[in-house]
């Protein structure tokens, strides 16, 4: 295991090296299919009038190696960006939505402790998008797992169906305190939007990567996985990583290494 | 017989045109006996909105809709029919919201027209970057979170910092 921490050590990541490969990729990217017209990198500043793209795959790399024990700076990030209140001030933490959880595992056998965060993992062939009576929980074209609260009707089928227990539901009225960007109620399923408000404003990463990437422990990775010069690809190129219950062959969108 | 009918229809159009008249110039507010008229105020920012006046009394409600369709299932969020844009000009300069009092912009005229609006059960009813000063406005809220959360925390910042070396 150490000799796989110092490999994801050693990935060549200095910011001048990223620029320059980023560069590249959107260079590559502006492909001409005929005279006149042509397919511009989707993956990075997407315009606004242009629709989110199945050319783009949205995931996440969870480093677990590097995952602190006592850290919860991606959970608070993520409370923070997308205004849900944290479990422990709720006034009612059994029920409160949370979409992000912070799991510390122990290992009976050996006592080996393993830290990750778990939240929607936003499937390929996402079952709670299977069970939704009224096609509310769907999945972008950019492979991102949303509701559509306009027509979410709060049964909650999708909240048993998914395997990850990743979905909450709004339980009491949120008396406008929801973030202009983030819209969220009383009633409605809830769950990780791969922070799509940012990823459609360009800034190309979540809320708790930018949290994570900032305490210094680098544990997560967000990024295109269809786009083979990405951080993330290369990064899952290099390290062995697993999908949480694998059997059940949903095809991920988040990866764990050192699990 | 006929001719009295005609002069009362008459009667009535041009009550009827007066009130639609009156209803639809909005800075005089009109103070007609029987239901009170909704308070019109001019947005804040912006000088003329994405469609004439008549046209967004009308029909707000249907580009709303076209739009968030798109919005939330494409992720196309242009600027225009974007109802977080609506709320950018029309928040009210006091209460900073365009739903907190009766008379801010969106409920003025749909408590007028006794058309309940459920958009603010999620949507948040002020800008971003509030100009209202009530502690739990939408970009304020997690702030409360955040504090508490570091008073009730038993690790330090230090030890944080030590765990993750
Ligand atoms: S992890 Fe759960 S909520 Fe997310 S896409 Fe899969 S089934 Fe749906
Ligand atoms: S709670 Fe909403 S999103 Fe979930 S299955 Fe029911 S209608 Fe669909």
């Amino acid at each position: 295991m150490n000799d796989m921490k110092s490999m994801s050590d050693n990935t060549p990541s200095s910011p001048e090296r990223r620029r320059f490969i980023s560069a590249a990729t959107v260079t590559a990217a502006g492909v001409t299919l005929a005279p006149g017209v042509m397919l511009i990198d989707v993956a990075h500043g997407r315009p606004e009038e242009q629709a989110a793209s199945s050319a783009v795959r949205w995931g996440m790399l969870v480093d677990a190696t590097k995952c602190a024990s006592g850290c919860d700076e991606c959970v608070s990030a993520c409370s923070t960006e997308n205004g849900w209140t944290p479990v422990a001030e709720s006034a009612h933490p059994k029920q409160a939505p949370q979409w992000i959880r912070k799991l510390e595992l122990q290992d009976p056998l050996t006592q080996a402790e393993t830290n990750l965060p778990m939240m929607c993992q936003h499937c390929e062939e996402p079952p709670c998008v299977d069970v939704c009576p009224t096609g509310a929980s769907f999945k972008r074209a950019d492979g991102i797992v949303l509701v559509n609260r306009h027509t979410c009707i709060g049964c909650r089928y999708c909240m048993m169906a998914c395997p990850y227990k990743a979905r909450s539901l709004v339980h009491e009225p949120l008396n406008d305190t929801q973030k202009p960007d983030v819209p969220r109620g009383i009633g409605c399923v809830e769950s990780c939007t791969f922070c799509v408000q940012k990823v459609d404003r360009g800034d190309g990463t979540t809320a708790c990567v930018e949290a994570c990437t900032a305490s210094g422990h680098n544990a997560l990775v967000f990024g295109d996985m269809n786009d083979p010069e990405s951080e993330i690809s290369k990064r899952l190129r290099e390290l062995p990583t697993k999908q949480v219950r694998a059997d059940l062959n949903l095809n991920l969108g988040v990866r764990y290494h050192g699990i | 017989m006929a001719g009295k009918i005609k002069r009362l229809l008459a009667l009535g159009a041009v009550v009827l045109t007066t009130a639609a008249l009156a209803w639809a110039g909005s800075d005089d507010q009109p103070k007609a006996s029987g239901a009170p008229k909704p308070v019109i105020t001019k947005a804040v920012k912006g000088e003329q909105c994405v469609e004439p006046n008549d046209f967004m009394r009308r029909n707000h409600m249907k580009v709303l809709l076209h739009h968030r369709d798109e919005t939330v299932l494409e992720g196309i969020r242009t600027k225009k029919y974007s109802l977080k844009e609506c709320i950018n000009c029309h928040a009210s300069e006091k209460t900073g919201s365009v739903a907190a009092s009766k008379d801010d912009f969106c409920v003025s005229c749909h408590s007028y027209a006794a058309v309940k609006i459920d958009c603010f059960d999620c949507h948040s009813t002020k800008p971003q970057g509030s100009m209202a000063m009530h502690p739990l406005n939408a970009e304020t809220a997690h702030y409360a979170h955040k504090l508490a959360a570091q008073a009730n925390s038993k690790i330090s910042a230090e030890e944080m910092a030590g765990i993750a070396q």
